[in-house]
């Protein structure tokens, strides 16, 4: 397969970026001031990311779109106001999750950003649920920045007028030299920010407007600590196609009236793990010493008991120690619950933690 | 202080009599990012030419130390144990690993020169 480029490629390049393949992109992974640098610039200031790679879909509908979607994610469309965004899953039979999203109500229908590396296989799951009845877009067009820390918002507000108007998990059309482009204020490090959907010939312009006013480009190394610290998942390791939203610790994302009428693919899984047949619950946990448990670590339990199994794992820049999440047996997820982590055949003291680990800051 | 030697593992030895110092060199703390974690051998123990010796970790993944030279590790540098992040600061001067009473200086010459070594980091890095 051959490794696609966003349209920010040369400029990340020009920026002093190291690339890694990632979902069948040439990404940022960092740049040269390092991880942990970007890290803390993004809680401190403001920090820019090209998430281009991820799937932008717009499925065009009314009122049957809303009966038909509802069926595969289960968030409550019919509540969803005019340019409001929920955190939400495509969902698969056995209660799985096929990926993680964020879905907006637009004017035409929906608006969905998916993972880069389910993008394809969404898109075939989504038409075939959908059947030809409605238009369903993935742009190759479109680039996606996201904007991402405490200055954002007077940032992006000199460049973009009325941006610092959007609450939080809201979206609007705004203009760019004249052509349209669609910014929700939210993001996944756990700070205030934006993402903005922008035709990839404006991308450049503006992206070198944000890095002028003092905006630091970050890459995925940071992305990813920044995610984990905020306690916010990882598709394809920390939820997966056959973790349940219930047993990922996910159920605020499923609609109330959702979690009790149902009537959506994997209902079944998700009814029951509610009603108390929930095994596992996805945690945090925080080693006790300087070790850090990446993805894989097997979790025991004081007495040795094997419980359960770290799915990510890092060192937080900004709480200044090792954190990881992960999955363990339902009696074991107490937050402060002494448990063994197994790093390199050794078993090292760890506490289960709550999540997040890091403490948001968003503007409501 | 001898002369410093480099290996193709990316770790420098100095000598002073038959003792050597060992570390990571400046290339490779620069291609892991930011060390987070740094695990040293116990003193005492005996270890073996390209033998794993230690791990560091970044913020992105976890690797080996090996130790080019044979011998028994003699003292460990508990500092970067305790602040990891001292090694991308002073990776070829204050943040070295471990000292190695060393079995056969004969090891010595199989290990790379300043100059060389810089050709062969050079070289392969991506």
């Amino acid at each position: 397969m051959n490794t696609q480029k966003t349209a920010l490629y040369d400029y990340h390049k020009s920026l002093g970026a190291k690339f890694v393949p990632f979902a069948g992109y040439e990404m940022p992974v960092q740049y040269s001031s390092g991880i942990v640098e970007e890290h803390k610039t993004t809680r401190s200031n403001a920090g820019l990311f090209d998430v281009s790679h991820m799937g932008q879909l717009l499925i065009e509908g009314n009122e049957d779109l809303v009966t038909e979607l509802e069926k595969i994610i289960p968030t409550d469309l019919k509540k969803i106001k005019l340019n409001q965004s929920k955190y939400s899953f495509l969902m698969n039979e056995q209660g799985g999750i096929y990926d993680d999203l964020i879905i907006t109500k637009v004017e035409k229908g929906f608006g969905i950003i998916l993972n880069a590396a389910c993008k394809n296989n969404d898109f075939k799951i989504i038409k075939s649920a959908l059947g030809s009845k409605f238009k369903l877009t993935l742009y190759n067009n479109l680039s996606l920045v996201a904007l991402q820390g405490p200055k954002s918002s007077e940032i992006l507000e000199k460049i973009i007028k009325g941006i610092s108007s959007l609450k939080f998990m809201n979206g609007n059309k705004f203009s760019y030299n004249n052509k349209d482009i669609y910014i929700t204020r939210s993001g996944y490090t756990g700070e205030d920010g934006f993402e903005i959907s922008i035709p990839n010939e404006l991308v450049e312009d503006f992206a070198k407007k944000l890095i002028a006013q003092g905006v630091k480009p970050i890459g995925l190394g940071a992305r990813d600590t920044l995610r984990l610290e905020a306690g916010l998942c990882l598709y394809g390791h920390d939820i997966n196609e056959s973790t349940s939203p219930i047993e990922a610790n996910l159920k605020w994302a499923i609609s109330k009236r959702r979690r009790e009428e149902g009537g959506f693919v994997g209902y079944g899984k998700i009814k029951s793990d509610m009603n108390g047949s929930l095994a596992r619950l996805r945690i945090g946990v925080k080693p006790e010493g300087k070790i850090i448990a990446r993805e894989g670590v097997k979790i025991f339990s004081k007495d040795n008991e094997e419980i359960g199994l770290v799915t990510s794992g890092t060192f937080g820049p900004s709480v200044n120690q090792p954190i990881a999440m992960g999955y363990v047996k339902l009696n074991f997820s107490k937050p402060g619950t002494k448990v063994l982590l197994e790093v390199r055949g050794k078993k090292h003291e760890a506490n289960i933690s709550e999540l997040p680990f890091y403490k948001k800051n968003y503007v409501r | 202080m001898s002369e410093k030697k480099y290996s193709k593992k990316h770790e420098w030895v100095s000598m002073e009599g038959d003792v050597a110092t060992i570390g990571i060199t400046k290339h490779a703390a620069e291609m892991l990012g930011d060390i987070v974690f740094v695990e040293l051998p116990d003193k005492g123990k005996n270890v073996e030419k390209e033998g794993q010796a230690g791990v560091v970790e970044s913020t992105k993944a976890a690797s080996d130390i090996y130790t080019p030279v044979t011998g028994e590790i003699t003292e460990t540098n508990q500092s970067i144990t305790k602040d990891p992040s001292a090694v991308n600061k002073d990776p070829e001067g204050a943040s070295w690993f471990f000292k190695i009473k060393i079995k056969n200086k004969s090891e010595l010459d199989e290990l790379m020169n300043k100059a060389d070594y810089e050709k062969f980091a050079k070289e392969n890095s991506n």
